[in-house]
């Protein structure tokens, strides 16, 4: 790895090696490595089109879903490569979770929302429960509580989003990736998902892709700047925002392009 | 070079040792991968073959009708008149019936249905007047079409005193596929840029003039398609026709509006009635002719379609 | 440039030519106008020999058996229910998983040669359907089912309902096409199948338009006159036996007014008495079906 690439220290959770995606015959990631250690948060950052958050879908197989995209090179997720043969995906996507950027709740109640995955999945436990935990953990207990049975449609968008973070959690991920998620959001909003995730490290690794540069500084521990595809630098946050090795990491950052 | 960061960022908290899932207890999942992978394998054959049975029945329809009526298509057949012998019975004059039936309605049916269309989309107000208009058109598309029959017996057999001719048979079918083609035609005019009427009232030009020459040449080709397709509905249609008067024999082919007459499906409806099987047989083989007719006629609508849209 | 003459005269035309027009639309009033008023005049003479009560639950229905006329017509009734019931189990379960397929599965190379195919089938004529039921079908049948007559009810609601599946299809599809990528993302998100995705996120999201799919394809198939008229037979019967003869509204209509009912006498008005209940029945069915299309059309936003 080059000097700009960093070794995250501790264990890793998630890696990518030589990963490159292409749609059709246009290469939309090109041979990313990258290191995502446990429990911290990584922020993806670049100009539109850069591919991080082509990046962040190779995690949870979400590539799969777009018709002619070929994944080339290896997604490691605790030791197993995720497009090894044998992986199912839909286990993949119970254990790395997936935040979108445009809420989209179930137009069902909020009970619903938050139970749905864990229906699937054949929870055995008290749903109830469970329902509850996941709103606590995602900060959004207090606000529905007594109304859990009316539709999450008629939620604010920040609470949409909120609930959408509770739907993930109630699967029990070990990952959460998080695609812009606060950029449909007004700052009130934005600056709650920002405490939540913050919190939220703890207990889960968590990779962002955000085109809010301050966002990525308050929030993440570590950084990685795409750039057309490809991974330009990869550090510890504050290093990278005071002082990038990298031009072009740069120049996006001052804002001379992007 | 220093970025100055907005907002303070957080200390670093202690980095908890990973704990063991305490708070992840993966008994709690069952999530039955095997099953569920199994579950999904076979209701996607079931939807596929699903989507496949009518096809399957199609064809074996198909197959049926060629098998049975594939003898008694002959020339004869086709320039013979119906007789009480089978062996010399033709579908002549119900071939003409259709044909002289068809043209009469697309010749009602287009200017109405398209002037309707016209009116609809570029002089009509927005306003609840309209839409009512609108509803009921939708509603009429929905009425069956025995019903239109009894309103064909009704007014043009009966009030407007046609006698069971092919008149009054014409402007019945008139009425049932006004609707489809009123609706498909807004459709066609919809699609026309609002960009392209501008431009030619920023010339001058009046509303009918615009129409004239931009709106409706551009829509023409989709009129054109969806036109052919509603009369391919007409030609297929016997009820209502039942209704109005297409007599079961008919010995003389057609000569007057107002003359007597029969058409094609009438014809397969009252072989196909008879007791004697030699009687199915014709039935079978003016199916084919039938289905021929209409094969032809949707092949031309695409044609146009392809033809036209390759041009734009 | 134009003198104020020909201006004027241009102008004219214009009026003219709107005017013209507005009375083309005025057809399509002046249609539903006739109908319901031809229908309503007849009956108005038919009630008067017939009471109401006696026309609504009547069970028998013989206006042609000059000795013995009864005027029930619930026979006629329970013979279109019966056939488009048995038209809907065959069509409904298989549009939708049609729609599914096509929707949800089907690769785009597939639905594109698909698609067209499952429209062929809503535009073959009814009477060579009808010819098919007979000839074809029902003599299949009776090989499973010895003592069902050749006239039955079985024959024609299976071929109906195979007639109508494209109807189901297709508008369900719609309603399927419209459900915003976003849910299906969601839920593949939180380790959901395709199947599961498809019946546990898209067809609820869809219910209402797969629902006005329904009813609405129920509501052509009792409006389905040839079909019936062909296999189906002329026995107005009330049962719910589908082996035996029975007779529908719509091949009431058909095979009386294509006989030689005198003008104005009461079997002649019987044609327009059951002609307002089947027009009645349809038109509630397909306002209902707008109404359950509109107001429960689900909010995804």
């Amino acid at each position: 790895m080059s000097d700009s690439i960093m070794s995250p220290p501790g264990e890793i959770e998630l890696e990518a090696r030589d990963l490159s995606v292409l749609y059709g015959d246009t290469r939309a990631l090109k041979h990313v490595s990258i290191q995502i250690p446990d429990r911290k948060v990584v922020a993806f950052i670049g100009p539109s089109g850069c591919g991080k958050s082509t990046l962040l879908r190779c995690f949870n197989r979400m590539n799969d879903l777009v018709p002619g995209a070929r994944v080339e090179g290896e997604a490691i997720f605790q030791g197993e490569n995720l497009y090894g043969d044998g992986v199912d995906a839909v286990d993949v996507r119970r254990r790395i979770g997936m935040v979108f950027q445009k809420p989209n709740p179930f137009p069902k109640s909020i009970y619903a929302n938050v139970a749905f995955g864990a229906k699937i999945n054949g929870f055995k436990g008290n749903m109830g429960d469970l329902v509850e935990k996941s709103l606590q953990q995602a900060a959004l207990w207090d606000e529905v509580k007594d109304r859990l049975e009316s539709s999450a449609l008629a939620l604010s968008g920040g609470q949409q989003q909120r609930l959408c973070i509770a739907r993930a959690l109630a699967v029990e991920p070990e990952v959460l990736l998080m695609d812009e998620p606060a950029s449909a959001l007004d700052p009130l909003a934005t600056q709650k998902i920002e405490d939540l995730i913050y919190d939220l490290k703890q207990d889960y690794t968590v990779v962002i892709v955000t085109h809010n540069m301050q966002q990525a500084a308050r929030v993440s521990d570590y950084t990685a700047f795409l750039y057309m595809g490809e991974l330009v630098e990869y550090g510890v946050t504050e290093q990278m925002f005071t002082n990038p090795a990298e031009e072009r990491t740069e120049s996006y950052i001052t804002g001379r392009f992007g | 070079m220093k970025f100055a960061l907005g907002g303070s960022p957080r200390p670093e908290a202690e980095p908890s040792p990973r704990h063991p899932a305490a708070q992840r207890d993966p008994s709690l999942f069952a999530p039955g991968r095997e099953r569920r992978a199994r579950v999904g394998r076979i209701f996607h054959v079931v939807f596929a073959l699903s989507t496949l049975v009518g096809i399957l029945v199609l064809a074996v329809l198909i197959f049926d009708i060629v098998r049975d009526g594939a003898g008694a298509l002959n020339a004869g057949f086709l320039s013979n008149m119906p007789s009480r012998l089978p062996g010399r019975a033709g579908v002549k004059p119900a071939l003409l019936g259709s044909i002289w039936v068809l043209g009469l309605t697309a010749a009602m049916a287009f200017p109405l249905g398209v002037g309707t269309a016209i009116w609809l989309e570029e002089y009509a107000p927005n306003n609840r007047f309209t839409r009512i208009i609108e509803m009921n058109i939708a509603n009429l598309a929905g009425v069956p079409s025995v019903v239109y029959g009894i309103l064909g017996l009704a007014v043009f057999v009966r009030t407007f005193s046609f006698g069971r001719s092919i008149i009054a048979a014409a402007m019945t079918l008139a009425l049932l596929i006004l609707p489809i083609i009123i609706i498909a035609s807004q459709e066609a005019i919809k699609a026309v840029p609002a960009s392209i009427r501008l431009g030619a009232y920023a010339l001058g030009a009046t509303r009918w003039e615009t129409i004239q020459h931009h709106v409706f040449p551009q829509a023409l080709p989709g009129i054109l398609t969806a036109g052919i397709l509603a009369l391919s509905r007409a030609v297929g249609e016997a009820a209502p026709l039942l209704l109005v008067g297409a007599l079961a024999y008919v010995d003389r082919t057609p000569r007057r509006l107002t003359d007597q007459f029969t058409v094609v499906p009438v014809q397969i409806y009252q072989w196909v009635s008879q007791p004697q099987p030699a009687f199915h047989e014709l039935a079978a083989a003016a199916s084919i002719v039938l289905l021929v007719l209409l094969l032809t006629m949707n092949a031309v609508a695409i044609i146009l379609r392809n033809r036209y849209s390759r041009k734009n | 440039m134009a003198t104020d003459a020909q201006r004027k005269s241009r102008h004219r035309k214009e009026r003219a030519i709107g005017a013209l027009l507005a009375v083309f639309s005025g057809v399509s009033i002046l249609t539903t106008v006739g109908i319901v008023f031809v229908l309503i005049r007849e009956s108005i003479g038919f009630f008067a020999h017939v009471s109401p009560l006696a026309f609504l639950t009547g069970t028998k229905w013989t206006p042609l058996f000059v000795a013995d006329q009864h005027f029930g017509i619930l026979p006629l009734l329970t013979g279109s229910i019966l056939i488009s019931f048995g038209a809907a189990l065959v069509a409904l379960p298989l549009g939708l998983a049609a729609a599914l397929y096509l929707s949800e599965y089907a690769p785009d190379r597939v639905r594109r040669i698909l698609k067209p195919v499952l429209e062929i089938l809503a535009g073959v004529p009814t009477v060579v359907y009808g010819y098919f039921a007979l000839q074809f079908v029902t003599p299949l049948l009776r090989h499973v089912f010895p003592e069902m007559s050749i006239y039955n009810a079985l024959s024609p609601a299976i071929v109906m309902g195979i007639m109508i599946m494209p109807l189901v299809s297709s508008l369900s599809e719609d309603a399927m096409s419209a459900v915003p990528r976003a849910l299906r993302e969601g839920a593949y998100a939180l380790g959901a199948t395709k199947f599961e995705v498809a019946t546990r996120t898209v067809v609820p999201a869809a219910l209402s338009g797969i629902v006005a799919s329904f009813i609405l394809a129920v509501s052509r198939a009792i409006g389905e006159t040839m079909i019936v008229t062909i296999a189906a037979g002329a026995q107005a019967r009330l049962s719910l036996n589908p082996l035996e003869s029975v007779q529908t509204m719509t091949a009431y209509i058909a095979q009386t007014a294509s006989g030689e009912a005198a003008h104005g006498s009461v079997e002649y008005q019987t044609i327009f008495a059951v002609g307002l209940s089947l027009f009645a029945i349809t038109l509630l069915m397909n306002i209902v079906s707008n109404i359950v299309l509109r107001r429960y059309r689900e909010v995804y936003e």
